[in-house]
């Protein structure tokens, strides 16, 4: 089995060099651009794709209305976006293979592993970086990147503070991926802060990518430990799993999770009947009944038949936000890259959107962003806004 | 009580990885090939198994008749075009042709049948034994698996010791070129162990995504592996050895979950492969002049 991880290795590196071979041809395309090149990368295919269809969808639908609207200072949006698989090394391809393409502006990546490779890179080319959802604190340390969605730790705060503060239980089990950096991060937040809560951690159980389809043990410690809530700061697959499992035990805690709950209502043949009830706390919730909410939604469900998760509206909100950041520094798509990204950089500090994702949104220097969450319960198949 | 129930789960979980690495050690013992494409065959019948049950609409045993058909002729298949033009090659050679068919059966399902996650009907409808007033649960597809499991296993011992076919086969495992002297069509007999093979992953899948219901192009690729280990510690090419390693994998997994830490739990499974292999270097019912299937 070595061998086999060792070839796939192999085979990735024969792509990035393959990649590389590529480069060269419009290298740092930039100048003179009649069009500002805004691309993206995120999860197509594999595992986790419903957020980087989502992405990539709500980011189409925000660039249609802004060029439909005369686009930014009177230039166009040209947008690309590229497959990644949720894999840090087809992230960086992609990125370069967009640079090829004339990228000046990063709108991604869409999941933490990959936005934090990406960002190494965009580091590098002093590339403006939004993602949308990379929610991992290393995704921003550097000062050219900022965050539409909430940091891991921030979620992990969040969550602790609304479980204690609407009294949701005492004892909570927590049951987290340990080989995920969007899953540990948000875990150790919340167990810092559960001290200063009025509940206590009774059970807190991992499991890694090697082996996450049978939960029995954790959720029977869960249940021995008489948790009545389960939190779940992990990606929806695997919560599939558990509340099937859950259910087949015959265990009925609440179950608490994060924004990488959303999209499990749109697992094919899931009986959604057992999400029943399930909360997260994510930023959006579609059935929110302001204009622009109902606008976009109903946008995304005409052109593909879902309703659109926490993901896309993060995308949708990071193009307008890139789009009010440069108009207010006169920002011409001629410029060089660099230029653009120091424009962007301070003028991202002095915003305050209201977006999709929050009313208010407001960023430091460092890249993160302040907004209020909110939680989300499903009820009846459907996400409802919990107060 | 948890203890018998962790045991139990255990058992579960390895009855699956068993199903599976009898089908890595069949091609193995008769071929000397590693097919690591076999854990995307069982992918592929899930696929296979689901769209008949859940998109048309079909009762679930009509489903798994047709993926074991399938799977079948997707195995032998593959063996045609990938494998058989490098019987002659170097081991290196074939093993990164199996790993190239792993790849592209993951990226051809990922083409038909799309990025998003499954949620996988159980085609087991048998209701959990519940004993000791409930304390204890079985549930039916563990009940289904075990027993198939041994079926499975002690059908194919006899089928490869009493049948002309299955003689053939240890023929072909232990001298290529005598068997071939002694008539024995060595072309056939691979291709009908790869048959049996990729039939056994047709059943593996139905069994496997009963039990853990989530189908996605990857999804069979870490219990491929995990199975690769399981016989690897039975000893492979042994076919009791299969099921035995795979077994004794599951219990050591959930048991090292439940009792010592569940980060450490794969870390743990592995070292115990280590400690084993270095004490007894052909699996545990590997025999040093193998008699091998």
């Amino acid at each position: 089995m070595k061998m086999k991880r060792m070839f796939g290795l192999l085979l990735v590196l024969s792509l990035v060099v393959a990649s590389f071979a590529a480069c060269g041809t419009k290298e740092g395309g930039s100048g003179g651009n009649d069009k500002f090149y805004i691309g993206g990368m995120g999860p197509l295919t594999g595992d986790a794709a419903s957020y980087g269809l989502h992405v990539k969808w709500s980011a189409e639908i925000a660039v249609e209305e802004i060029n439909a609207a005369g686009g930014i200072n009177g230039k166009q949006i040209e947008f690309r976006f590229e497959d990644d698989e949720h894999d840090p090394e087809k992230a960086v391809n992609a990125y370069n293979n967009l640079k090829d393409w004339g990228l000046q502006v990063v709108m991604g990546a869409v999941t933490s592993g990959p936005s934090v490779a990406v960002a190494e890179e965009t580091k590098n080319d002093n590339m403006f970086m939004i993602t949308p959802s990379g929610s991992a604190p290393a995704v921003v340390k550097y000062d050219n990147a900022f965050q539409v969605c909430f940091s891991d730790p921030n979620q992990g705060s969040a969550s602790a503070k609304y479980i204690s503060d609407k009294g949701l239980a005492t004892k909570v089990a927590v049951i987290y991926d340990s080989s995920e950096v969007y899953s540990s991060g948000i875990y150790e937040k919340f167990a810092s802060e559960a001290k200063n809560s009025n509940f206590e951690i009774v059970a807190a159980e991992a499991f890694t990518a090697d082996s996450k389809s049978d939960f029995a043990v954790q959720l029977q410690k869960a249940k021995d430990s008489g948790a009545e809530l389960v939190f779940l700061p992990i990606y929806y697959q695997q919560a599939v799993l558990i509340l099937t499992q859950a259910n087949d035990m015959g265990y009925k805690p609440i179950f608490f999770g994060c924004d990488g709950l959303d999209g499990i209502l749109g697992v094919e043949n899931f009986d959604t009947a057992l999400a029943e009830d399930v909360m997260l706390l994510t930023p959006f919730a579609a059935d929110a009944q302001d204009e622009k909410t109902q606008n976009f939604v109903a946008k995304f469900k005409e052109a593909h038949n879902e309703v659109p998760n926490q993901f896309g509206a993060d995308a949708y909100d990071a193009i307008y936000i890139l789009k009010e950041a440069l108009e207010a520094g006169n920002v011409t798509p001629d410029m060089s890259t660099s230029d653009i990204t120091e424009a962007l950089k301070k003028e991202i500090t002095q915003l305050n959107f209201d977006g999709l994702t929050g009313a208010g949104m407001t960023w430091k220097a460092t890249g993160e962003v302040n907004k209020e969450p909110k939680a989300v319960i499903i009820k009846d198949g459907a996400y409802t806004l919990f107060d | 009580m948890s203890f018998l129930s962790y045991l139990i789960r255990g058992i579960s979980l390895g009855s699956v990885y068993s199903i599976i690495a009898l089908g890595y050690t069949m091609v193995y013992g008769i071929a000397k090939m590693l097919n690591f494409a076999h854990g995307d065959i069982i992918m592929i019948g899930g696929y296979v198994i689901f769209t008949i049950m859940s998109t048309i609409g079909l009762p679930p045993f009509v489903a798994v008749l047709v993926g074991i058909v399938l799977c079948t002729l997707l195995g032998v298949t593959i063996e045609r075009i990938a494998y058989k033009p490098l019987r002659s090659a170097s081991s290196l050679a074939v093993l990164i042709t199996a790993i190239g068919v792993s790849y592209f059966l993951q990226n051809f399902a990922l083409l038909i049948f799309g990025a998003d996650a499954k949620s996988f009907t159980s085609v087991i409808k048998l209701s959990p034994l519940e004993l000791a007033g409930g304390k204890l649960t079985i549930s039916g597809e563990t009940l289904v698996t075990i027993p198939l499991c041994i079926i499975i296993m002690v059908f194919l011992s006899v089928f490869v010791k009493k049948t002309k076919v299955g003689r053939g086969m240890i023929a072909v495992s232990e001298n290529k070129e005598a068997a071939i002297l002694m008539g024995v069509n060595v072309n056939r007999t691979i291709a009908i162990t790869f048959a049996i093979g990729s039939a056994l992953a047709a059943v593996a899948s139905a069994l496997m995504f009963s039990a853990y219901p989530a189908l996605s192009t990857t999804s069979g690729a870490m219990p491929g592996i995990k199975a690769f280990v399981a016989a690897v510690f039975g000893g492979i090419g042994s076919i009791p050895g299969a099921m035995i390693g795979g077994i004794l994998l599951g219990i050591i997994e959930i048991l090292s979950r439940a009792y010592i830490s569940s980060q450490l739990a794969d870390a743990i499974v592995f070292l115990v492969l280590i400690l084993v292999l270095l004490v007894k270097p052909t699996g545990i019912l590997g025999k040093k002049i193998q008699e091998k299937v």
